[in-house]
């Protein structure tokens, strides 16, 4: 027998060995997390719409209705429920017309282009929020619909802008063309867009608020990086859609344990 | 009267000897019994737990821990098996024992610390 097959035996005994006596073992496990709020009283869920506003290159209302069905459709028990997007803006106004108020975006007092939105920014949001306050029109949109979990609330999209000290890693070759990265400070002009929504459930039964979730999402670009709104605002939403499914749906976190013998 | 007190001194003596000897002979041969039963009752476990089956695992280091509730082992994989089934309060329980079983076992702490993350994030929500 040569050396190196008795060293090959070796080691064959001694894994062998190792493996028997092993007395731990790692695995994968999935916890779940349970739902912020209880909907076992729902089957139906309805989106219908937000007070939305801030960039005019994006309709956040539209976007934030289209993406939410979407996802509670794959990744919620709850039936959606199919209907237009209603505009919460013009809901208000029209209301507030009715009512023989003056509306809170008059255009005889304030004309505006036809494409800027009337919500630009917190200040005029807050002139529109007491809609959700409003028991009794929440709850006869609930009997409209057979009484669902509602889901509305407020959406910001806006343009940031920012100047300032930014940090980037920098690959130089020195003289004898090795390379090295090194971080290097210099000024930058950085634009980008900020997503702020409110997301409101309101019980279609009662027209009670349940719980109420704000988030605030942020991207910043260098000022000649022309990345388009859209990608923006689906990027940012991407970011928080596990904070608002998290509400509603049980989440599972994956980790590793050991077990023991 | 001096024999008979003799004498009950020594039939209280062998009473108390025997009754010793009773619960030696009850406890230290079944313990080992025992502790081989849990042993071989968490290695099943462990074996059902790495195909999946964590309802079964959870039963068998239940029988485990009901077997030798000092094995410090069988509670770790408990509060494994609780944990992965969301029962929280449970596996805090059995987490719990098992740091006071064996406490300087860097396996179960490192459980324990993974697991108490998730448990006061799940409190929060609940709390919030």
């Amino acid at each position: 027998m040569t050396a190196k097959t008795a060293v090959a035996i070796a080691s064959l005994a001694l894994t062998v060995g190792a493996s028997s006596c092993l007395r731990f073992y790692d695995i994968g496990i999935e916890t779940p997390i349970q739902a912020k709020l209880d909907v076992s009283a729902f089957q139906r869920v309805l989106i219908l719409g937000f007070l939305a506003g801030g960039s005019k290159d994006v309709d956040p209302n539209t976007e934030t209705v289209r993406l939410l069905r979407s996802q509670l459709r794959t990744k919620s028990d709850l039936k959606v429920v199919d209907s237009d997007v209603l505009s919460l803006v013009d809901e208000v106004d029209r209301r507030r017309r009715a009512a023989g108020e003056v509306p809170v975006t008059d255009p005889a007092a304030a004309p505006q282009a036809s494409d800027e939105p009337k919500i630009m920014n917190e200040r005029d949001l807050q002139e529109y929020e007491a809609i959700f306050a409003d028991v009794d029109y929440w709850k006869r949109v609930g009997e409209e619909y057979q009484a669902p979990l509602i889901i509305t609330g407020s959406v910001l999209f806006t343009d940031v802008q920012r100047s300032g000290m930014v940090t980037r890693s920098q690959e130089t070759l020195d003289q004898y063309g090795r390379r090295a990265v090194t971080d290097v400070r210099r000024y930058e002009d950085r634009k980008g867009y900020a997503l702020v929504p409110k997301f409101i459930f309101i019980d279609g039964r009662t027209g009670v608020q349940l719980y109420s979730e704000s988030f605030r999402e942020e991207t910043l670009y260098s000022a000649s990086n022309n990345t388009p709104p859209l990608s923006s605002y689906f990027e940012l939403m991407d970011r928080l859609l596990p904070g608002f499914l998290s509400t509603l749906s049980t989440q599972k976190v994956k980790g590793t344990r050991t077990l023991l013998r | 009267m001096a024999n008979s007190s003799t004498l009950f001194s020594r039939k209280v003596a062998f009473a108390s000897v025997l009754a010793l000897a009773l619960a030696l002979l009850s406890t230290a041969p079944v313990s080992a019994d025992r502790r081989a039963d849990a042993r071989s009752q968490v290695d099943f476990g462990i074996e059902l737990a790495q195909k999946g089956l964590w309802k079964e695992a959870e039963f068998r280091w239940e029988k485990a821990v009901e077997l030798d509730p000092t094995y410090g082992s069988a509670w770790n994989n408990l509060g494994i098996a609780y944990e992965q089934q969301g029962k929280f309060a449970e596996a805090k329980k059995a987490y719990d024992k098992a740091m006071a079983i064996d406490p300087k076992n860097n396996f179960i702490r490192q459980n324990y610390d993974m697991f108490m993350e998730i448990y006061d994030r799940q409190n929060r929500r609940r709390n919030s």
